[in-house]
């Protein structure tokens, strides 16, 4: 199977694309400007990379959602890793954590000055650190949606079973419907439609989405990655809109299911409750996030090592905030390319190789 | 949010681990939130976990729509 | 069992033990010619208008990874850049840093490869000196050669001579080496059938002196791929580079790392490749010549120069166009 050059046919987008265009001219015949959020950093990105916003016809705008879990975590978080590493803690992180500000530096500079942060691909990684450094603490930057919280579980599974009692993770484990719920209600966004995130729905299924849709909801399409994915969930979108309904559309039924991955959820169920949680732009949300639950509280840095994450200093004239709620384009930022750029972030956005500020800077024209 | 990629499921331990490949590229992976692997699936690996199978046959249904669109003279 | 022979400070002190390492194990492979004897100085011979010369230093993590090892790379990357100069490669030396500790057979193994490679480049081994440094302060092994070329005639190669119009020219598959290494490093459990490219590309060089006047730049895009070398021509100039993404040779494995790892590949090294630019006049007998060498049969035109704000963009699959990026700092395996 030739996977990916079967998902990137040029010619196929090109007849997408004029599809798109037909549908967008009905649309637009009626007056309509339609906003298309997509709620995933990794639509973001394919969508800049793939330079799809710019093909599209004017009437169709497609904004950004709060899918990056790097931006939306808050710099306390790197505030407490840091100082758990400063306390001699072995930090284990995935790459995108590192360079991400904190009230005061970045993991990065913090391993410069000597402490011991070690970039991962895999959470199993860090049983091996764990076994590793015996003496050491580990802890592990559990951040992330359903999809990179789902295989935690597992990661305890074998610390429990191989006795491991160094290990421990800082979470900020975060949930993607409680997000689409506080921007549906959010009176000054007006979003009618959410392109949904492909992974995660792997896990939650696409059933999830229904309470956004119906009389009052929006059209919800999950899409896969490749570009012709999403050009198809931009058509079926559209397809949806002139015919004036609003139901869960599943065009990545390759991979997900209506009812989701049961296994892991409930794997997810046996380790972690819900729990409010602070999103960088979207604010506090009720049981947004997930936590240990509190069997397992040895596995959790913050109750293991007595700490608590405190909401820290967020970079002064950022709008990270607005860009992550849709409400801002980055390009609106006065920082945007002036003060701020990948090289000298000011704010995670631009930062986090999916955060929408990078984007804009690397992919538009 | 949650990068993921198709891989080919090589080899299953006995240990909830195996290794899958996608055109030469091996990784190990774990296979604990999967029902039942066999060697043969395809699956989606993120951070070196198996989080759900490919549909084989929906995947080839897909490529085959894509191709169709393509071939189609009048869109 | 024997134990397993491994370096010592000693072997660095200038006494019997430090002679015996050079002996056996240098003069041994390259001690004909200029180092024979051990002077202070190598004594060269020069009767030619112009020399190039160049340095660079080999820290490569791990010492040995698929295809290759950072001895023969320690030759190519100095042997390439003095190509990709326009120059015939003469002479090299080479400076060894060892850890105390490393094992005489990885030591062997590396100088091994470096004298195959040397041979293959046609480059001779003219002086060299080796240090120990105390277990734990460095990394094994790093490696500094230096190397001397001859100009090869009727090059005049500089990137000021770039226009629009120009083709874009890259003599084959890119981005093998950076994946290989990446993927032989621990923490990432991912392996893989690719193979480092590392290799020298002076025969690709030397083919080209019929079209030499029509060649404005060349360059082995290592460090920061190929994106780096591109961005670096239109940096404060008046030109665009487009590139054409279906047209630019990745194998399928790289490409599968690159989406496995979420790094793109345009930021990744290789090391036995040349990215060229020339008069479009040339462009085609330049990939028929590459075409039928074995290290240049993926050889491919991957865009054009044009008038513009000093931006290199490439044309994706989809039709859209976007800018190709500066890579930043480190190469880091991303989960989103
Ligand atoms: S451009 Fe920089 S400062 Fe402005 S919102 Fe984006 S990350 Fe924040």
């Amino acid at each position: 199977m030739k996977y990916i050059d079967g998902f990137r046919n040029p010619l196929a987008a090109k007849k997408i694309i004029e599809r798109i265009e037909v549908l967008a001219n009905l649309l637009k015949a009626s007056g309509r400007k339609v906003s298309i959020m997509e709620v995933c950093g990794t639509h973001t990105m394919a969508i800049a990379r793939f330079g799809i916003r710019n093909i599209l016809p004017e009437n169709i705008d497609l904004i950004s959602g709060p899918g990056c879990p790097v931006c939306v975590t808050e710099a306390g978080y790197i505030d407490a890793a840091i100082n758990l590493a400063k306390a001699g803690a072995v930090i284990v992180t995935f790459g995108d954590m590192i360079n991400v500000p904190g009230s005061d530096e970045s993991l990065a500079q913090c391993r410069a000055n000597g402490a011991l942060i070690e970039v991962v691909y895999s959470p199993s990684a860090a049983i091996k650190l764990a076994r590793q450094f015996p003496e050491k603490n580990v802890v592990f930057l559990a951040v992330g949606f359903e999809t990179t919280t789902a295989p935690m579980p597992a990661v305890i599974q074998i610390a429990e079973g191989e006795g491991i009692r160094n290990l421990s993770l800082l979470t900020a484990f975060k949930l993607v419907p409680p997000a689409l719920k506080a921007l549906m209600t959010d009176p000054e966004l007006k979003i009618d439609s959410f392109l949904c995130p492909a992974h995660v729905s792997a896990i939650i299924g696409a059933d999830a989405y229904k309470p956004f849709t119906g009389k009052e909801g929006v059209p919800c399409v999950v899409a896969g990655f490749e570009p012709l994915d999403i050009l198809m969930a931009i058509d079926g979108i559209l397809n949806q809109l002139v015919r004036n309904e609003a139901s869960v559309e599943n065009q990545y039924n390759r991979v997900v299911k209506p009812e989701g991955n049961l296994k892991a959820q409930a794997l997810m169920d046996e380790y972690l409750q819900p729990v409010d949680a602070r999103w960088r732009g979207l604010g506090l949300l009720p049981l947004s996030g997930l936590g240990l639950k509190n069997e397992f509280e040895r596995f959790d840095a913050e109750k293991k090592h007595g700490i608590t994450v405190k909401k820290g200093k967020e970079p002064s004239g950022c709008l990270c905030g607005e860009v992550i709620k849709g409400k801002s384009k980055p390009t609106s930022c006065p920082l945007f390319a002036r003060g701020c750029t990948p090289d000298h972030a000011v704010g995670p956005c631009m930062v986090s190789s999916e955060g929408s500020c990078a984007a804009y800077y690397k992919y538009s024209l | 949010m949650c990068l993921a990629v198709p891989m080919k499921l090589i080899e299953i331990r006995g240990d909830g681990t195996g290794v899958a490949e996608m055109d030469g590229a091996q990784s190990e992976v774990n296979l604990t939130l999967l029902e039942k692997p066999a060697k043969g699936d395809y699956v989606i690996i993120h951070a070196g976990f198996a989080i759900e199978r490919l549909d084989e046959k929906e995947a080839n249904a897909r490529i085959a729509l894509f191709q169709e669109i393509a071939d189609n003279e009048t869109p | 069992m024997k134990a397993e022979l491994t370096i010592q400070l000693a072997h660095g002190g200038g006494g019997r033990l430090s002679r015996d390492l050079i002996q056996s194990e240098i003069v041994s492979r390259f001690g004909n010619g200029p180092l024979e004897g051990l002077p202070d100085a190598a004594t060269i011979p020069w009767h030619c208008d112009k020399l190039l010369f160049t340095t660079d230093s080999y820290v490569v993590q791990p010492i040995e990874f698929p295809g290759g090892n950072i001895g023969d790379l320690a030759v190519h990357g100095t042997v390439n850049d003095l190509c990709v100069c326009g120059g015939r490669p003469k002479w090299l030396s080479v400076g060894l840093i060892l850890e105390e500790g490393l094992p005489l057979a990885t030591l062997r193994k590396v100088l091994d490869s470096m004298k195959k490679a040397a041979a293959d480049c046609g480059i001779t081994v003219v002086t060299g000196d080796t240090k120990v440094v105390g277990a734990g302060q460095s990394d094994g092994l790093y490696i500094n050669t230096s190397g001397i070329a001859e100009a090869i005639k009727g090059f005049s190669l500089s990137p000021a001579r770039i226009t629009k119009g120009d083709d874009v020219i890259v003599s084959g598959n890119l981005a093998d080496h950076g994946f290989a290494v990446l993927a032989a490093r621990k923490n990432i459990n991912i392996s893989s059938a690719l193979k480092s490219d590392t290799a020298p590309v002076h025969r690709l060089v030397q083919a080209l002196e019929p079209f030499a006047g029509e060649i404005k730049f060349m360059r082995d895009p290592t460090r920061g791929g190929l994106s780096a070398v591109l961005n670096e021509i239109v940096e404060n100039r008046n030109i665009n580079i487009q590139l054409n993404e279906t047209d630019i040779p990745f194998s399928t494995c790289v490409k599968a790392l690159s989406e496995t790892l979420g790094i793109d590949p345009l930021h990744v090294a290789s090391e036995g490749r040349i990215v060229l630019i020339c008069s479009s006049q040339v462009t085609d007998q330049i990939l028929h010549t590459w075409k039928s060498m074995p290290e240049g049969f993926g050889a491919q035109s991957i865009g054009v120069v044009d008038s513009g704000k000093g931006r290199v963009t490439i044309k994706t699959i989809t039709g859209g166009i976007r800018i190709v990026d500066v890579p930043r700092g480190e190469l880091l395996p991303r989960i989103c």
